[in-house]
């Protein structure tokens, strides 16, 4: 399911358009992610407060999503240009790849809340084709 | 059986009870058929989906959507007995339409973010789980009768 030209004029559009509220679609997005899904606070047992919203989890949601924008720089050739980010998500952070899905879905229905005009059902799917395969690139150093 | 605090039962009759199932029906199907096209196999007779546009503007699209929506009511209704409520759809879906149940996960994820967009910040952390705890009850017992 690759990019289209039409795909990544989409997310490059719609991504400029958010990246005002970068912090607060990360915070959200973070925050239901570690409430909604419960488990995935596993991997955050070193902060002291995991309650949506808490300073923890705003100023790493803020990471997440820079890390995002990052990738929409690099949409041309996402497998080279998140290789570092692979090397660290497998080899330090050791995340199970099927939580990048989790934090996906919950940035999709973050996106809908702040921006419900503009996150028609076409930039929906260029969006979320284009997170799937960040989330390629982020396991392809796993094994 | 599915154990529903106080909280999340609430949370669900209030969505239900502020549902404009003409608006939000139609989007959720539209934008599953969008986002997941491989969708569009079970809609053969529908007429023109070739594109976006055509989807969004497809009558019997919309008039779908409603229908698949008021599908939710009955386990509104009977939050305690999902299960054995949807054994008969499940039996059609899987018998008689031939639907691939991991197809009802799609369509539920759509009609979160579709949900999301009409609530806003109103749907929190707390109503998304709830709500999202509720589709899944839907979905799993969807796909029960399937053999």
């Amino acid at each position: 399911m690759s990019l289209s030209a039409k795909d990544k004029t989409l997310v490059k559009s719609f991504f400029t358009k958010i990246a005002p509220k970068a912090e607060d679609i990360g915070n959200e997005a973070l925050s239901r992610t570690l409430f909604v899904y419960p488990q995935t606070k596993t991997y955050f047992s070193h902060w002291k407060d995991l309650s949506p919203g808490s300073g923890p989890i705003r100023k790493h949601g803020l990471t997440v999503m820079t890390g995002y924008m990052d990738a929409v720089e690099k949409i041309d050739d996402l497998l080279a240009g998140l290789l570092e980010l692979s090397e660290l998500h497998a080899f330090t952070l050791r995340v199970d790849p099927a939580n990048f899905k989790i934090i996906t879905h919950n940035v999709l229905v973050v996106m809908a809340m702040y921006f419900p005009d503009d996150f028609t059902p076409e930039v929906h799917v260029a969006v979320d084709k284009f997170l799937s395969k960040v989330n390629l690139a982020l396991s392809e150093k796993y094994r | 059986m599915v154990e529903w605090t106080d909280a999340e039962r609430a949370a669900i009759q209030d969505i239900f009870s502020n549902l404009d199932y003409e608006d939000i029906g139609p989007k959720a199907l539209r934008r599953c058929l969008i986002v997941y096209p491989w969708c569009q196999r079970y809609f053969g007779g529908f007429g023109n989906l070739y594109n976006a546009d055509a989807i969004l503007s497809n009558p019997m699209v919309a008039a779908h959507g409603i229908v698949v929506l008021h599908g939710l009511d009955r386990a509104m209704k009977n939050m305690d007995n999902i299960k054995n409520t949807y054994a008969e759809l499940s039996v059609l879906h899987s018998e008689k339409l031939h639907v691939d149940p991991d197809n009802f996960r799609l369509l539920a994820d759509c009609l979160s973010v579709v949900i999301a967009g009409k609530m806003g910040t109103a749907f929190t952390p707390e109503i998304q789980a709830a709500w999202q705890k509720f589709l899944a009850v839907v979905v799993n017992a969807l796909g029960r009768q399937y053999h």
